[in-house]
């Protein structure tokens, strides 16, 4: 058994991260309003700065209800979530909406961008909402600089970042260009969902190649989601979301893990 | 901001529904803006058409009635004024002048006026406008008649012209006073009021071609040459009614009262600015139900709108996680879409303002000629901007209907689309 298989099963271990966290879950309870609705727990989970992670989330698992309570879309009816010392539960909904801007990039697994806009419009896009973000953006000059100067990082060739409507792209370039935008003004914190899924294997190597250099350059914390175990080998830590949460469809009584 | 921008470039995406809903509005909004110029146009051609006229009199009737037969010759005189009552009026010391005008006749569809030459130095329109002579002079004898700009025109008539006079109102009339043909001796400047429609004549010439008739017909075997009428005593026995000028307009009620208390026969004396408010008191309501109608086309294009914005909703709930995403609230989404449907609604009313004046520019001097409508060409009036101000905030109010259901979508979408 190799090292990330023992990290697997030895979740005790594997929730404790060696560094101070930067994301700490403790007794989280959240269920989707509406009679026979998903609910999730999650005990505890914590994240250390700078840490490199694969959720390994089945379908059903409650994967998109976890990344809701994250990023700080939906708040849990119990339990803390603490972001980079902030209990972003304390927060009202608008709160965490710019407290997600500021601290969070988001990469979805396709469609990223929307298709009528520029690509760098797209990737200057979070600046707007967040003010942190645009001040580190632009502390070197231009915003527009820094999104040029990423994309061409993620190897876009200027000749398409301008002008072109983002719907033009290749789907291969849409990720690059959506790891652009959450990687602008640095945030602290990348979160991935499945964003190498649309990839062939060669294009998925290298997405995550350049993703993974400029996370490190800017001293981001990723999380990445997907199904896909032979990603593990790349990451500081793998673990499995169907350990860290309890996913229930239905009534309370259904003690069936979903 | 790029927000906006990229809002902009997502309604430039969906141009084709988006053309054909700012088409709609501007449709609306020119419709709504032309039928208020055509509006207060026809009420300024109306009151434009006598000016300078203090009383008018005539044979007791409505006051509505009066004016509308005595000058805008629509309708007929229910009785006529005795030539001696007319004349003792006339003379009354307020009085500073007096035209009488006799009517009945006609010649090919345009209304036959009997006057006297005083009437081209006395009318006035357009507040301080008098009759001027395209060519020719005022009438002088007997058979002369000076025809205004629409009757040189429809019928192609020049001074020297013959004309007939026909009994009776009808286009086509089958009795003519054929035995005395009549020659155009002027032709007036075209005024935009009923003159340009209107054969004028002297009294006597009325006089003269009725010598021979009586109810209506020829007296057989008493018809009385054009050459032996001149020899007789032409003096008017009736006329339909007379313009007044007073000396002093501080007279005008009192005299108003004498000449509807004069005692021999019953008359009639009307101020022509309050005959008018009577007519805009009747015509009052199919006016307000132009602009029920008017307003319900413009409520049609927003909802139309608004059903273009919910349609698009669906296929943009990505576009709407992805600002969720990037940190956009969702009352960030509810404003871009009531901005959207504002944009839309402001964008509509520049092209309806367009699309009325080119409109008012390309018509105008068509209206005028065939309707003698003016429609001025200036620039919208403070009431005008209110109703499109008005108008940009129902647009926001009827976005907001697609704003809200964008508003609980996105809450419920969260950054991923269920769909």
């Amino acid at each position: 058994m190799s090292r990330r298989d023992a990290d697997i099963t030895a979740r005790a271990v594997a929730l404790q991260p060696a560094a101070p966290a930067i994301v700490r879950m403790s007794q989280v309870r959240f269920a989707w309003a509406g009679r026979n609705a998903f609910s999730l727990a999650i005990e505890g989970f914590a994240l250390a700065a700078r840490e490199r992670i694969l959720l390994i989330g089945p379908s059903g698992s409650g994967k998109s209800t976890f990344l809701s309570l994250l990023c700080g879309i939906i708040a849990p009816q119990a339990g803390r979530i603490d972001i980079l010392g902030t209990d972003i539960t304390a927060l009202s909904a608008s709160a965490r909406d710019a407290f997600r801007a500021e601290h969070f990039g988001i990469i979805f697994q396709m469609f990223n961008l929307l298709p009528y806009g520029s690509v760098i419009d797209n990737v200057l896009l979070p600046l707007s909402f967040a003010p942190q973000r645009r001040r580190r953006a632009t502390a070197n000059g231009s915003a527009e600089a820094e999104a040029e100067r990423l994309l061409g990082r993620l190897g876009l060739e200027a000749g398409l970042t301008r002008g072109t409507s983002a719907a033009n792209l290749s789907v291969g370039q849409q990720q690059r260009a959506a790891a652009a935008r959450a990687l602008i003004g640095s945030p602290e914190l990348i979160v991935a969902d499945e964003p190498t899924s649309a990839l062939d294997r060669d294009r998925q190597d290298a997405f995550l190649d350049l993703l993974f250099t400029e996370a490190e350059a800017a001293g981001t914390t990723l999380i990445m989601v997907s199904h896909d175990v032979s990603l593990a080998p790349r990451f500081d830590r793998v673990l499995r979301l169907d350990e860290i949460a309890t996913g229930r469809q239905g009534a309370q009584t259904s003690g069936a893990k979903a | 901001m790029i927000v906006l921008r990229l809002a902009l470039q997502s309604l430039r995406n969906r141009w084709l529904t988006a053309l054909l809903t700012v088409t709609a509005i501007a449709v609306s909004i020119a419709l709504l803006l032309g039928v208020e110029k055509v509006r207060l146009g026809a009420r300024q051609s109306f009151a434009d058409t006598i000016a300078g006229t203090d009383l008018i009199v005539g044979a007791r009737s409505g006051s509505l009635n009066l004016l509308l037969y005595s000058v805008f010759r629509i309708g007929n005189a229910t009785n006529n004024i005795t030539w001696p009552s007319y004349q003792e009026v006339a003379a009354r010391p307020e009085i500073a002048w007096a035209v009488p005008l006799s009517l009945g006749d006609s010649h090919r569809g345009f209304r036959v006026l009997g006057t006297s030459p005083e009437y081209f130095a006395r009318y006035r329109y357009r507040q301080t406008r008098g009759l001027s002579f395209v060519a020719g002079v005022p009438f002088a004898d007997l058979f002369d008649a000076v025809i205004g700009a629409d009757v040189a025109t429809a019928l192609g008539y020049k001074v020297g012209s013959p004309l007939i006079i026909s009994h009776g109102l009808g286009a086509v009339s089958f009795v003519a006073h054929d035995d005395k043909p009549f020659r155009v001796v002027g032709t007036l400047e075209k005024t935009g009021t009923p003159v340009d429609r209107t054969v004028h004549v002297s009294l006597e010439a009325i006089e003269a071609i009725h010598v021979d008739w009586q109810s209506g017909a020829r007296i057989p075997g008493e018809a009385v040459s054009a050459e032996d009428v001149r020899k007789m005593d032409l003096k008017p026995k009736a006329i339909t009614a007379a313009l007044i000028g007073l000396k002093s307009k501080l007279a005008t009620f009192r005299l108003q009262r004498a000449i509807n208390e004069y005692p021999q026969e019953p008359l009639s004396a009307i101020l022509p600015g309050a005959a008018l408010q009577e007519l805009w008191g009747l015509v009052g309501t199919a006016e307000t139900a132009l602009k029920v109608v008017s307003a319900m086309v413009v409520a049609t294009a927003l909802l139309g709108m608004v059903t273009m914005i919910l349609t698009t909703l669906n296929e943009r709930r990505r576009e709407m996680a992805i600002l969720r995403s990037v940190g956009a609230r969702p009352r960030t989404i509810l404003g871009l879409l009531m901005a959207e449907a504002g944009v839309l609604t402001l964008i509509g009313i520049a092209f309806g303002v367009i699309l009325l004046y080119a409109a008012l520019l390309v018509l105008q001097p068509y209206v005028d000629a065939t309707y003698g409508l003016h429609l001025p060409v200036e620039a919208p009036k403070s009431g005008e901007f209110a109703t499109l101000g008005i108008i940009v905030i129902a647009g926001c109010i009827a976005g907001l209907l697609p704003a809200l259901r964008a508003y609980r979508l996105s809450l419920a979408d969260g950054m991923t689309v269920r769909t």
